[in-house]
């Protein structure tokens, strides 16, 4: 085997770059909630960047090896302990069979991922290794692990001492920016609530998870009087069902929005006012209960060269490490 | 006798009692034995129990009810 689960944590899941394609058809990505994260672990361990690993939110497990390997932890700043020793983040060391990977406090963002060299050995469903737990689906046996657990892992080998710099790890800043492109039922909101919903400051709700992270604490919405269309609800912030995109702001009944993330719902009948670009998805993922974050409206030009320099920061990362 | 910390272990929003028309599990002064509840943090749709990880007396609760919570921020002072 490999890993054995002394305890679980919160929701730990095995997690990968996730199962694009199937969308339309009601199963969502999955995968890592910082993707950038996973990436760099992944590299650390000298697997494929996409090979599954484990994602825990706000506590880590207690993971007993009963197997070589060699592990990375980045993503959140949760600091990793071997037999009660203190490794650093963001590089690769070696654990022994026999000796025990535990967690302290999470000090800083909100989920960690633990690579080990060979990958995650669970069966691939639909083309990932990723669980998506609502629909009991991928992962080990379709959920968050469960003290007892034992884990295969792949072939493979790394080397301790790999580190990625501290200039290319990337958390979120204090207020949390996320950058936004207001879509096509923007025009539903009255000037005055769209120049609110940039100005204010909100605060990630304790019920954020991997389906959706809400934000509460700005002010509600009005919306610009109609009659409801045929087949939407009576409320305003209801539309004629249509898809969700990935990173979507929705805001039932006007008051709280909420950005779908990787295991979303993939449609429904609440308006959407905009999507968080593709560059600043993994930065919602490292979010915690209750932290201040504001929303920036960008334009297309803008997104797309956020998600270059993303690019670019993951060839650094690359050429950091060979 | 010296006095510990019980620290969270979680972020969320901490409830002192199991229900709003319940009372707290603890109050200052009670005796605490390892393994008691002393309060409850909700994060990500779930309530999780915070339990002693040690026995004594609660000197003093650190923190109200639905209180915003960090993980390793102090919730009581226990004496024993």
């Amino acid at each position: 085997m490999g890993i054995r689960v002394i305890s679980p944590g919160l929701a730990t899941t095995v997690q990968d770059l996730g199962r694009p394609g199937y969308y339309h058809l009601g199963i969502p990505l999955s995968g890592a909630m910082d993707r950038l994260a996973l990436r760099a672990a992944n590299m650390l361990v000298g697997n494929d960047e996409g090979a599954a690993a484990l994602e825990a939110v706000f506590m880590g497990p207690e993971l007993e090896f009963t197997a070589d390997a060699t592990v990375a932890i980045t993503g959140a700043e949760m600091p990793p302990k071997v037999d009660g020793e203190a490794r650093a983040g963001w590089t690769s060391f070696d654990v022994k069979s026999g000796q025990v990977l535990s967690f302290d406090f999470l000090k800083a963002g909100a989920r960690a991922y633990i690579a080990v060299s060979g990958g995650v050995d669970v069966p691939e469903v639909l083309g990932s290794r990723s669980t998506y737990t609502l629909g009991a689906l991928g992962g080990f046996e379709g959920r968050a692990l469960q003290a007892g657990d034992e884990l295969a892992l792949g072939e493979g080998k790394g080397d301790a001492g790999a580190t990625i710099p501290e200039k290319l790890r990337r958390g979120p800043g204090s207020p949390a920016e996320l950058r936004v492109l207001t879509g096509i039922y923007w025009y539903r909101l009255t000037e005055k609530a769209q120049a609110n919903f940039f100005e204010d400051t909100w605060k990630v709700a304790p019920e954020a998870d991997r389906i959706g992270y809400r934000f509460r604490d700005g002010r509600p919405v009005d919306f610009v009087d109609r009659a409801p269309p045929f087949g939407a609800g009576s409320d305003p912030s209801n539309i004629v069902d249509g898809c969700y995109p990935y990173g979507s702001i929705q805001m039932p009944g006007g008051t709280e929005p909420i950005v779908l993330h990787r295991d979303a719902v993939s449609g429904g009948g609440y308006f959407m006012l905009g999507t968080v670009i593709s560059a600043d998805m993994d930065l919602i993922g490292q979010l915690q209960p209750h932290m201040e974050t504001r929303f920036v409206s960008v334009d297309m030009e803008t997104a797309l060269a956020a998600r270059a320099d993303r690019r670019a920061l993951l060839a650094q990362m690359r050429d950091a490490l060979s | 006798m010296a006095s510990k910390q019980i620290l969270s272990p979680l972020p969320g929003t901490f409830y002192r009692k199991p229900a709003p028309d319940q009372p707290n599990y603890k109050q200052d002064g009670d005796a605490l034995a390892e393994g008691d509840v002393i309060g409850l943090i909700e994060v990500m749709k779930t309530f999780n129990e915070v339990k002693a990880e040690f026995g004594g007396t609660v000197v003093k609760f650190l923190i109200e009810n639905e209180d915003p919570v960090m993980a390793g921020q102090p919730l009581v002072e226990v004496d024993g």
